[in-house]
């Protein structure tokens, strides 16, 4: 319709008068300071949220064992988003992180149990992820599925393959090989500073995917196949490669995310691991400001994303809500902070 | 004249600080065609959403309909007023019917349930009126697009609007489709009502308007009656400057020695896809500028689809410099050394989040790469910055996002895209279309430039005097099919008249 009053949110910027140089100066740093904005994103609100849970926990937030525990369960969820991240760039989603994970893990840990080749768990674990992601990728980019149908299918397929996996039991290795990146820390001044090594994994994420989605040529063809794949298409750019390596990619860290789980807790349990960690992977994207359309986002924003709902967490129980309103309250603060983003965006627009 | 009905009067818009309007007059009477030109950004399209309400004009401005002034707020109050608009980009819901289009927002109801069938006994006389070929039960996905236009004019008239604003409602339209909405616009103004006609096209000002008032920058530049519209004259208001050669042609392919000898560069030999196009064959040569005419539908853009494998063909092939090649995607046309721009660059060209300069680079990022696969980021900005002076795009920096620029401007990105991989063959679809006067006339430089330095060009296009202007052969489709071709040498010059007998078939009658 014509009349439709949303399209005049997006027209100020549309009528400016683009030849002359005023306006041209004026676009600029309005597009400047909308940059700068998507840039921090949601990191006011993550100091905002520190800050508030460390004056209502009287001070026990910013403690050094706090911090720790915080990164710590941060690390996984960083990992899976990270993935995640690549995925919804192109304008899909993987709801089959989560199951792919616990599928991982489950191989990681039988492969373990064997004398000679116990310390290949850890590549396993990986490869098994990565095998799975490419497969999903192969569906949706050679057959055309949609990603939403494909990757609902796996997270209940491959969810039963990890419980085959283990005959539907818990597998334990209370000896496996490298299970100091599940518990150690790397220590960088001895006695005062020492890092999780799942937190230097998570970090590690990031930094190469920063990397690949900023550096690469790989990265630019991400951005565009999100951003208006029928272009992409017939700019010459291979829009089913890309496509089966972001879910190859998500699938790879998902298996990462299951060998970090597996070293942490020297089991797996086909069942139980990796539970819906697939909406609190989308869910740090999201926070972290990438479209859910596709094209527009960062790595860094994902990880803001991660350690709000890391701190959201912590910061409950410190101050000792209940279980039940723990639930209640993290949805609440997820939807009002995306709110937030977007009457933010909107205002930058103007002014 | 009798009585104006609308008049407005000193009306500004401001955002913020940038005035996109300053102190406009326009003053429109019932039973006239005004056409408002201007480039883009000129102001046009600021001054129509303050008719239609999306926009409230700065204070001091004032707009009176019938003598009566009046405020035009949200988006009902033009239509409130008497006011509707025809968008560029038609506004209709393809997935319903007709009726359900025109009361969309205003259904009827009886007892709760949808009154379906009164809704569409009322719109029967409206079609009827308009001349329309189709009910009001038929779903607008299967309408053309000059269809659709009735529909959305058939959705004003139901609303009993008087001043109908059209924005470049031929853009889509096919010659034949315009010839009727041209007779429709003339009926409607015998009936009394006001038109306020936007366009680039100058031959349609010249059909239709009793007087053009041309915008620039925000302000009024003036008006013309109908006897003193020439086209010197409009864009020497539109540009603000003398514009003493429109169509730039020096290029000769005669004078070049690269195109007289051997074979063709792109040879396409009776390609078909069996649905669209049947059976098309069609030489460029090396400095050659060929026109691809016809009506819209014709098949123009599914053959330069099929050429450049973005569509499968099922007979037929493509000889690059006398070999055949193999072409299944883009990427091994880009490869092969064609490259085409897309006729829909919002759909299929730009990305409009990405910055020029990913823009600009995109074809050509993993021949720059570093390592298999590092951007060279210094390089991209020197192509980026290379693109703009040469082109003379206009933005702020190459970093902005393509979605801001012009119209014409992103036109020049992607150009420059398609520019940087150094084709051998370059097919443009639409090149200038919804595009300002100035850069239309500077894409025809660029033209002229590449074909003088070798490059075999297909333009594809609507705009005849643009055909006429720049090619040195016109091919000719009709209905899937070559139709013929017309060549331009030094004494007869190519002629609208003819192009326009081989598209629609007139010529056999003749015969």
């Amino acid at each position: 319709m014509p009349e439709n009053g949303a399209s005049s949110n997006i027209a100020p910027a549309k009528a400016a008068p683009a030849g002359s140089g005023l306006a041209a100066a004026q676009e600029t740093k309005r597009q400047r300071t909308r940059m700068i904005i998507r840039a921090v994103g949601m990191l006011p609100v993550l100091l905002l949220l520190c800050i508030g849970f460390h004056v209502l926990s009287d001070g026990r937030f910013f403690t050094g064992q706090n911090i720790g525990i915080v990164v710590q369960q941060s690390a996984v969820n960083t990992v899976l988003a990270a993935g995640m991240t690549f995925v919804i760039l192109t304008g899909g989603i993987d709801l089959s992180v989560g199951s792919i994970l616990a599928a991982a893990a489950m191989a990681g840990l039988i492969i373990s149990k064997f004398p000679d080749l116990g310390a290949l768990w850890l590549p396993a674990a990986v490869l098994t992820g990565a095998v799975f992601g490419v497969l999903n990728g192969g569906l949706i980019a050679l057959l055309r599925l949609p990603p939403f149908i494909v990757t609902l299918g796996s997270l209940t397929a491959v969810r039963g393959a990890a419980r085959l996996l283990g005959a539907d039991t818990t597998v334990f290795n209370p000896s496996i090989p490298y299970a100091f990146i599940g518990n150690g820390a790397l220590t960088l001044i001895p006695g005062v500073l020492s890092i999780p090594w799942l937190w230097v994994i998570a970090l590690l994420v990031i930094l190469v995917s920063w990397l690949v989605l900023k550096r690469t040529v790989l990265g630019v063809h991400i951005y565009a196949v999100g951003g208006n794949e029928s272009a992409a298409r017939l700019a010459g750019i291979k829009v089913w490669a890309v496509l089966i390596f972001v879910y190859g990619v998500s699938g790879l860290l998902a298996g990462l995310g299951g060998a970090m789980q597996a070293a942490r807790l020297y089991a797996a349990n086909g069942l139980q691991l990796g539970q819906s960690y697939e909406l609190d992977a989308i869910t740090a994207v999201i926070l972290g400001g990438t479209s859910f359309v596709g094209g527009i986002g960062s790595i860094w924003g994902t990880l803001v994303g991660a350690l709000i709902i890391a701190v959201l967490s912590n910061g409950l129980i410190l101050i000792g809500v209940s279980d039940v309103w723990q639930y209640v309250i993290k949805g609440l603060v997820i939807i009002g902070a995306v709110a937030l983003d977007r009457y933010r965006l909107q205002g930058s627009a103007r002014t | 004249m009798s009585e104006p009905i609308l008049e407005m009067r000193r009306v500004s818009k401001s955002f913020f600080s940038i005035k996109a309007l300053r102190d406009v007059d326009l003053t429109v009477y019932a039973g006239e065609i005004h056409a408002l030109m201007g480039e883009n950004g000129a102001g046009k399209s600021t001054l129509m959403k303050i008719l239609s309400g999306a926009y409230r004009p700065d204070p001091g401005s004032e707009i009176r309909i019938d003598g009566e002034p009046v405020q035009i707020s949200g988006p009902l109050g033009g239509r409130a007023a008497g006011i509707a608009i025809i968008y560029q980009e038609l506004s209709l819901a393809p997935n319903l019917s007709v009726a359900e289009n025109i009361y969309l927002g205003r259904e009827v109801s009886r007892g709760g349930l949808l009154a379906r069938e009164a809704m569409q006994a009322a719109v029967g006389p409206i079609l009827a009126r308009l001349g329309a070929d189709f009910t009001p039960q038929t779903q607008v996905a299967n309408l053309s697009m000059g269809q659709r236009q009735l529909v959305e004019i058939a959705r004003a008239l139901h609303a009993r609007s008087r001043i109908l604003i059209m924005d470049e409602p031929t853009t889509a339209l096919s010659a034949g489709e315009s010839e009727r909405l041209f007779a429709l616009i003339r009926q409607l103004r015998a009936e009394g009502l006001a038109i306020i006609y936007i366009s680039h096209r100058m031959d349609e000002v010249y059909a239709l308007g009793d007087r053009v008032t041309v915008l620039r920058d925000g302000t009024l530049v003036g008006s013309l009656d109908k006897g003193d519209i020439r086209a010197d004259t409009i864009v020497r208001m539109m540009v603000g400057r003398d514009v003493s050669s429109f169509y730039k042609k020096d290029h000769d392919p005669k004078n070049d020695p690269n195109a007289r000898q051997g074979a063709p560069v792109l040879a396409a030999v009776d390609i078909a896809d069996g649905r669209r196009v049947k059976g098309c064959s069609l030489t460029v040569h090396a400095g050659e500028v060929v026109g691809l005419a016809g009506l819209v539908g014709a098949g123009r853009t599914e053959l330069a689809h099929l050429i450049i494998g973005a569509a499968p063909m099922i007979s037929g092939h493509v000889e690059i410099e006398g070999r055949a090649v193999s072409i299944r995607t883009p990427g091994e046309a880009l490869d092969a050394g064609i490259a085409y721009l897309t006729e829909d660059r919002k759909a299929l060209g730009l990305f409009l989040d990405m910055s020029c300069l990913d823009n600009i680079n995109l074809a050509v990022l993993g021949r720059d790469a570093r390592f298999g696969g590092i951007l060279d980021r210094d390089k991209a900005r020197d192509r980026a910055k290379r693109a703009f002076a040469g082109l003379g795009i206009r933005a702020a920096n190459v970093g902005v996002p393509a979605g801001g620029l012009s119209g014409g401007n992103q036109q020049k990105v992607l150009l420059s895209r398609l520019l940087a991989i150094g084709p051998k063959i370059l097919i443009l679809d639409e090149p200038t279309r919804g595009v300002d006067v100035g850069a239309k006339s500077e894409i025809y430089s660029i033209i002229d430039n590449l074909a003088k330095s070798g490059t075999a060009v297909l333009v594809i296009s609507s705009d005849l005097p643009e055909i006429i202007g720049i090619c040195d052969r016109v091919i000719v489709m009709r209905a899937g099919q070559i139709a013929g071709q017309i060549r331009r040498d030094a004494t007869s010059p190519l002629s609208q008249e003819e192009i326009m007998a081989l598209a629609t078939g007139t010529e056999q009658l003749d015969a």
